[in-house]
């Protein structure tokens, strides 16, 4: 029915557009449409039902775009960039957004729920059994009201309460073989499905054990079974504080997102809370940080750059020697070369650290023979190590886009050098280099970048060790920045993700100034065409 | 044209509604399947998933009890199999956002973390807090409440090689005496590694009077390091002794690999480990005791006791399906012998832990060395301890520490700066 009115309407433009055409492209079009606006609709779904806002504004935005841009016959160059655009947004604006605001939180190992959850949790653990109480029977009843209750054994006797009622003794009521309340008069005893239907309100329902409030309630973890209780806290929801019912402390938040009494006492549970600056002062004001940044930040830099040099170098002399057409069998040689290239990095790089084990690995216990070597456990050696192994995984890449590059080097350039006379070193110097770099340099760039955040290689093969003896960080002779981050705030004890934020900040900041400056000078290069 | 781009919407969003009719029906499906029913029919069917995070070792003998679950409920129960080290940072990244899994199995050290980052719910044992081992219990107390149902109690031991010697040695040097009379490669196996490993040698390191925290009266840990002074000296003195400077007794190239493939080939009569490793060498052919593990100060040498247990997600809203399991249908003998046949953790339901020691040697033998043993402290500053301590420890037996005093003391100091 759509086509033929796709196909009336427009009998002069249509004909080009997939949206008006009555063809397979047209409905595999549409299947796909069909696929991504269902995948659209559950999001929705799922984002009202945990009540996402800001996710639900956001697929009904991305629906609503996304219908409009396909199947509309105008917006030819938006039906190119949308999917572009998107995974920006997702990807790239949102992660980098989110990295911002967490580098300004005190996010981390106290700090993590919200603070409703932490209200809930440390009413929750403040609940304590009253010393000595007994398991009572129990069964979940409802009252004629329809009010949630329990019906307990107490004495061999059976009472029924709900929240508002104190458990009372109830008439004519009966108790079964297993000492649980078998008829209670007056009273429904949910089923087991049905309690599990309201399991919430059961555990979170408190019945008064008596009128007197001292004496606690009755609270139930299995449905099964209660037991009196009594609360440590009690939480003032209008003044927004908690307080401790045996010593009238009062616990007000703070500005860290605790709970803090006058003489400073916390309770745990925390939120997280926004702390201003505070995370990347902690990394210029602690010296303990600043040190290990600086001294990381020396060897990230040296590390970063000899990769790439080392890399590039072997790899650029490989595909010159390989590309000379005297060479025979060019083909399988250059294809063995790429292996390394084929093997999955980390994998190699723990082969790497097993055979660099020192006495046990293969290199010093078979190839030299029993040697005494400390790879990875000396500074130098293990820096040295760290390199190396890079080189081997790296330099694949560096010949497979260097000969590509060599072979788009026009011919007659080099003729022209012959007929000058110059020697072999010197065109090398003066036109295979130079037009190599105009294509090859943007690459060496993104290729630095990499290994300068190059958490795999330095965690697999030495994690960032030799140890530094007495290092207040107990950080390693190899840890380059981001494997710093990992340590500092997220392995060692306490997890810190909002200073991991930052930091991560600061590293994206030295990155991006590197590549920046980079590129710049990469525009110098084209000027020699 | 207008009219076309609607009729165009609307038929990819009837397709789209259609799709997750049928596609989308299976997700929500066993999450609403058993409200239904419940309300439909008279039988009590009841509803929910109740979901678990395992290791390998526990997924497998829970699956049957689940399954006696499963029928005498009717719920779901999904036990999903993580790799042990994962299951805890994964749960605390997930265990927050309301989508972690309602019960996890775990480490009884894990309780203080997971406490202060208010991810887990008290667990109230009531009176059968009594059918427990007491250790296994004050395990998982934190602050006055009971966190984790617990299921196997652990500890290293000193396990021997009968094929190689019969002395029990009550001191260090008693049993590297033992050891060199061997005539193997190694005096004893103590698994150390580049960064150390300070569980390992805790025993040795509490038996010159260095505990890593102090105690209050009754007992529990107060974060105060108590590993200085002039007892963590001695331990230092005593561990440069033993490195590559002095008699290579310690070495950090022996990791838990390399030091259990060596004990299981014949090289070593002594081997400092866990019940975790003796299925290896039984199947390797080896006849092996398990000794209480020998003193190298003054005092006894008490190995860590790592209680095992489960611990229920308290942003989970099947708390009470999940506390119902694990009182009703785990904490049991049956369950709790079943989970010892996989894992070979000793029970820590006294009945269940008193029936596998009588039949098996190697239990009985573990559980007598674990009577000296202290439990792991569980406050959340022990997870600022490990790396110093382990890397310290490594560092000196390496010889790469040249004043181990200095560099045992700096270690404190540095300890005491990260736990603030």
């Amino acid at each position: 029915m759509s086509t033929v009115a796709t196909k009336d309407e427009t009998p002069a433009r249509g004909s080009t557009s997939h949206a008006r055409e009555l063809n397979g492209w047209w409905f595999a079009k549409l299947a796909v449409m069909a696929v991504i606006n269902a995948g659209l609709l559950y999001a929705v779904y799922s984002s009202f039902m945990v009540e996402e806002w800001w996710i639900l504004a956001v697929t009904v935005v991305l629906l609503v775009v996304v219908n409009w841009v396909y199947f509309s016959k105008r917006m030819v160059p938006a039906k190119y960039l949308l999917p572009g655009v998107i995974f920006l947004l997702v990807y790239q604006v949102f992660t980098m957004g989110y990295t911002a605001y967490i580098a300004f939180t005190n996010y981390g190992s106290e700090n993590t729920i919200s603070r409703d959850q932490a209200i809930e949790q440390i009413l929750r653990t403040g609940d304590v059994r009253v010393e000595g109480a007994v398991d009572l029977p129990l069964k979940v009843v409802r009252n004629e009201a329809g009010e949630l209750g329990f019906a307990v054994v107490v004495d061999d006797t059976v009472e029924a309460g709900t929240a508002d009622e104190p458990l009372d003794t109830v008439d004519g009521a009966t108790i079964d073989d297993r000492g649980a309340p078998q008829e209670v008069p007056g009273w429904q005893i949910l089923s087991l499905a049905e309690v599990l239907e309201v399991q919430g309100e059961v555990t979170a329902l408190r019945v008064p054990f008596s009128d007197d409030p001292e004496d606690g309630w009755v609270r139930t973890q299995t449905g099964a079974v209660g037991f009196q209780s009594s609360p440590r806290f009690s939480y003032d929801e209008a003044a927004d504080t908690f307080t401790d019912v045996t010593t009238d402390a009062v616990y007000t938040p703070n500005d860290r997102g605790f709970f803090e009494s006058q003489d400073g006492t916390r309770l745990t549970p925390g939120w997280p809370v926004t702390i201003g600056f505070e995370n990347f002062q902690r990394m210029l004001t602690d010296s303990r940080i600043s040190s290990a940044l600086l001294q990381a930040g020396a060897w990230t830099f040296a590390f970063a750059f000899l990769s790439v040099a080392t890399t590039f170098f072997l790899g650029l002399f490989l595909a010159m020697t390989f590309n000379h057409p005297a060479v025979r069998g060019r083909k399988l040689i250059r294809s063995l070369l790429i292996l390394p290239y084929a093997f999955p990095g980390f994998l190699a790089a723990l082969v790497w650290k097993g055979m660099l084990n020192n006495p046990y690995g293969f290199i010093n216990s078979t190839i030299l023979g029993g040697a005494d070597i400390p790879w990875l456990t000396e500074e130098w050696l293990a820096r040295f190590s760290i390199i190396a192994v890079n080189l081997w995984l790296g330099f694949p890449y560096m010949f497979l886009i260097a000969t590509g590059a060599l072979q788009a080097i026009p011919g007659d350039v080099y003729e022209a050098a012959k007929i000058d006379g110059a020697k072999p070193f010197r065109v090398f110097r003066s036109i295979t280099l130079p037009l190599l770099m105009i294509s090859v340099a943007p690459l060496l760039i993104a290729s630095f970048s990499f290994n300068f955040n190059n958490f795999n290689l330095i965690y697999f093969v030495t994690e960032g060790g030799p140890n530094i003896p007495g290092h207040p960080l107990a950080l390693g002779e190899t840890d380059i920045l981001i494997s710093v981050v990992y340590k500092v705030a997220v392995v060692a004890g306490t997890k810190q993700y909002g200073l991991a934020a930052a930091m991560s900040i600061l590293i994206f900041v030295i990155v991006g100034l590197v590549s920046w400056l980079g590129f710049r000078q990469t525009r110098k290069l084209e000027e020699v065409l | 044209m207008r009219r076309s781009i609607m009729i165009a919407a609307a038929a990819g969003l009837t397709l789209a509604l259609a799709a997750c009719q049928s596609g989308g029906g299976t997700d929500t499906e066993t999450t609403t399947d058993g409200e239904s029913t419940g309300e439909e029919t008279s039988e009590p069917a009841a509803s929910g998933t109740l979901t678990i995070w395992a290791d390998e070792l526990r997924a497998e003998p829970l699956t049957e009890v689940a399954a006696q679950f499963e029928s005498e409920t009717g719920v779901t129960v999904e036990i999903v199999q993580k790799n042990f080290d994962d299951i805890r940072p994964e749960f605390l990244a997930q265990a927050p956002t309301g989508e972690g899994p309602d019960v996890i199995v775990g480490a009884h050290d894990w309780t203080g973390e997971l406490v202060t980052a208010g991810v887990v719910a008290p667990v109230d044992l009531g009176v059968r807090s009594e059918e427990f081992v007491d250790v296994a219990v004050n395990a998982f107390n934190y602050e006055g409440s009971n966190y984790g149902v617990p299921y196997g109690i652990e500890n290293i031991a000193l396990v021997r090689n009968d094929g190689l010697t019969d002395v029990a040695p009550a001191t260090w040097d008693e049993m590297i005496a033992a050891g060199e009379a061997a005539g193997v490669q190694y005096p004893v196996l103590l698994q150390q590694g580049d960064g150390g490993d300070a569980y390992h040698m805790y025993p040795f390191q509490t038996s010159f009077g260095a505990p890593v925290f102090a105690t209050d009266e009754s007992g529990a840990y107060v974060p105060e390091l108590a590993l200085g002074g002039e007892a963590g000296t001695a331990f230092a003195e005593w561990l440069a002794a033993n490195g590559a400077a002095g008699t290579g007794a310690l070495q950090t190239a022996v990791t838990a690999d390399i030091a259990k493939e060596a004990f299981a080939n014949g090289e070593s009569a002594f081997i400092v480990t866990g019940p975790w490793n003796i299925s290896a060498f039984t199947d390797a052919g080896l006849e092996v005791s398990v000794l209480p593990i020998p003193a190298a100060g003054s005092e006894t040498a008490t190995p860590f006791v790592g209680v095992q247990g489960f611990f229920v997600n308290a942003t989970s809203e099947n708390q009470l399906l999940a506390n119902s399991f694990l009182l009703d249908y785990v904490a049991t003998d049956e369950v709790q012998t079943a989970l010892y046949t996989s894992g070979g953790r000793i029970p820590a339901l006294t009945s269940a832990s008193d029936a596998v020691s009588a039949d098996d040697p190697i239990v009985a033998g573990f559980a007598a060395a674990g009577e000296v043993g202290v439990p792991m402290p569980t406050l959340p500053q022990m997870g600022a301890v490990w790396e110093f301590w382990g890397t310290t420890q490594a560092d000196i037996i390496a010889g790469d520490a040249s004043d181990p005093a200095a560099a045992w003391q700096t270690m404190v100091e540095n300890i005491q700066g990260a736990i603030g």
